[in-house]
């Protein structure tokens, strides 16, 4: 089991360290230089002498491996650089950015949870099963949605057509509806998937039929016995559902005109502002990471089936 | 536990993920594949000759015609310029199918060339590749395309190579695994027994039989690709604003929310239907999942 533990753990790092290494090769080492395409700007009139003097005082000019170790100096000790274009630290643009992102998702997979729990339960409740199936298409309709589209839809029927959410300074709680559901409907679709799949399996196991010819009902059959066992592998999906939640979150800030991780995502891209993109980059695939690492250990003590054999769950 | 988590893994961006019960039954209704095909026809159609399907010009507006409602002059009613919606969807067609072979082919070919090799040779290069491949599937796709954008600049085959980029992992584990089934079979062990070089093998045992799933997870790919291409056409990453691309068509007629609904709403449906449908082909080549 510790053998498990430390290889596990040591995997984790890794793909943090390739993750890292890579964002700086790609982002900070090649071209698209940030402080040339801020400072070369000939309304500024710098000489070319001053523009290597900032590129000195960025660090810009000492050789790769150097700007290596000092960026990931700089990451493990909580310093993610500067932002060229805005000329402060990335670490409190981040800090500004995150908690109405945080929100946002938050909100979102609140929303996105109880919206695939209800697909699923009326994907076997039915007793009609053409009707079931049309419940079971719903998801991969809900993945073929383009987000901002949706979010721009939904603007478009409860603002326009039934005004039913105010356009011009909505309230508070108003402001979010719209935002969460957007990001809600494409996020529960995996989720719905994966809980009709575990729906499907745990009523075909033998139990189930020893319970229903014990006379116990359906619905009990269901509530009692099936969702648990069903719940619990969608944790597996937990990191997956973080990356899409972020990705979700991104564009519905872009759609709702939303300040956030998002507006500072696209900001950066447009500005080449890479030392953001580094740091959202590697925050993000960190996040991912840890969250894999904390379902992977803890499943085999949610299921202590899987107890016997530790690292079926990679 | 593998059951459950591997498919889902490997479709970070919104792709359908396999749910065999329920897919068997769909697969019975044939008409839906009928209609996936013929979707696709048309939008194949559209993109090679958009002229047999519209005479107005995609990009230049007619005056005094402007935001017109769908009729029967303009199907689609028009935009702010006067420019006909349907032909520029028409035209746009072009666009988002050229970004999205030319994404499905930068994942197809390097995915499954970086999980050949990982899974017919094993040891620490299947190792290595496989590591870089968690890499990527630990960055989330949206800002793994964006930072690929940065990295090339806009337009829209760099974004269709962005796009690309972020299926390599999945491909890469489809094929490594699919070799990894192949190579157990005792034909390959022949093969090698009868005196047959590593690349001949697997040129001629290994690939093809693993070929299958990699070409319907190819089909589930292209879905993707156009949901992803529009969602950057929208965000002003991809081909600049006379171009009819269909993300950009939606950014576009966000503009005149309140007062024509079908700028935004009739290049989404067809962004929606074009998904669907390759998706639906996708179930039908085969199993997606390794």
């Amino acid at each position: 089991m510790l053998n498990y533990l430390l290889g596990r753990l040591g995997q984790a790092l890794l793909i943090l360290a390739i993750t890292f290494t890579a964002a700086f090769l790609l982002l900070q080492a090649l071209p698209g230089d940030a402080i040339l395409i801020k400072f070369m700007n000939p309304e500024l009139g710098l000489t070319a002498d001053q523009i290597a003097d900032i590129r000195a005082s960025y660090g810009a000019d000492r050789p790769i491996w150097e700007q290596y170790a000092h960026t990931l100096g700089n990451f493990l000790t909580g310093n993610f650089g500067y932002s060229i274009q805005a000329g402060v630290p990335v670490r409190d643009r981040l800090l500004v950015s995150l908690p109405p992102t945080f929100q946002l998702a938050g909100l979102g997979f609140l929303a996105a949870a109880i919206l695939a729990v209800a697909i699923a339960v009326l994907s076997t409740a039915f007793a009609w099963s053409w009707l079931r199936t049309v419940v079971q298409s719903i998801p991969s309709l809900f993945i073929s949605l383009p987000v901002f589209w949706l979010g721009i839809m939904l603007i478009q029927l409860f603002s326009f057509q039934l005004n039913l959410v105010s356009v011009i300074s909505p309230g508070p709680v108003e402001r979010l509806v719209l935002p969460v559901l957007t990001l809600a409907i494409p996020i529960s679709a995996p989720l719905a998937q994966i809980l009709i799949r575990n729906i499907d399996a745990v009523l075909a196991q033998p139990f189930v039929a020893v319970a229903r010819a014990k006379g116990a009902s359906r619905q009990w059959v269901l509530w009692k016995h099936v969702a648990r066992n069903a719940v619990l592998p969608t944790l597996t999906i937990a990191g997956v559902l973080f990356g899409e939640l972020l990705a979700g979150a991104v564009v519905t800030e872009a759609v709702f005109g939303l300040n956030g991780l998002g507006s500072l995502t696209y900001k950066a891209v447009d500005s080449h502002d890479t030392g953001v993109l580094q740091a959202i980059v590697v925050i993000s695939a960190a996040t991912f990471v840890i969250i894999n690492l904390i379902v992977d250990l803890l499943y085999p003590v949610f299921d202590p089936r899987l107890g016997a054999r530790p690292g079926a769950s990679t | 536990m593998t059951d459950t988590t591997a498919p889902i893994l490997q479709r970070t961006d919104g792709a359908v993920a396999g749910n065999r019960p329920w897919r068997t039954r769909l697969r019975r209704l044939q008409p839906g594949l009928a209609l996936a095909w013929l979707v696709v026809a048309v939008v194949l159609a559209w993109s090679i000759a958009p002229d047999l399907f519209t005479s107005y010009s995609p990009v230049d507006g007619v005056a005094g015609q402007q935001l017109r409602p769908p009729g029967a002059e303009h199907w689609l009613g028009t935009d702010g310029l006067g420019r006909d919606l349907y032909a520029r969807i028409v035209h746009g067609a072009r666009h988002s199918l050229t970004g999205a072979v030319v994404a499905v082919t930068v994942g197809l070919l390097l995915g499954t060339t970086l999980g050949l090799i990982a899974g017919a040779r094993g040891g620490w290069l299947d190792a290595a590749v496989m590591r870089l491949v968690d890499t990527l599937l630990a960055i989330p796709s949206l800002l793994l395309s964006l930072s690929i954008i940065v990295l090339l600049g806009f337009g829209t085959i760099n974004v269709a190579v962005a796009v690309g980029v972020v299926s390599v992992a999945r491909f890469a584990r489809l094929a490594r695994s699919e070799v990894v089934r192949v190579r157990r079979s005792e034909y390959v062990e022949a093969a090698f027994g009868s005196g047959g070089s590593f690349i001949a093998v697997l040129w001629r045992h290994i690939l093809p039989n693993s070929l299958t799933s990699v070409i319907a997870l190819a089909a589930l790919q292209f879905g993707s690709a156009i949901l992803a291409l529009s969602t950057l056409g929208f965000l002003g990453y991809g081909a600049p604003p006379p171009t009819p691309e269909w993300g950009l068509l939606i950014a576009e007629g966000r503009n005149y929310l309140s007062r024509a609904w079908w700028l935004t709403a009739a290049p989404g449906v067809v962004v929606v239907v074009a998904v669907l449908a390759a998706d639906r082909i996708s179930t039908s080549i085969g199993r997606t999942e390794p």
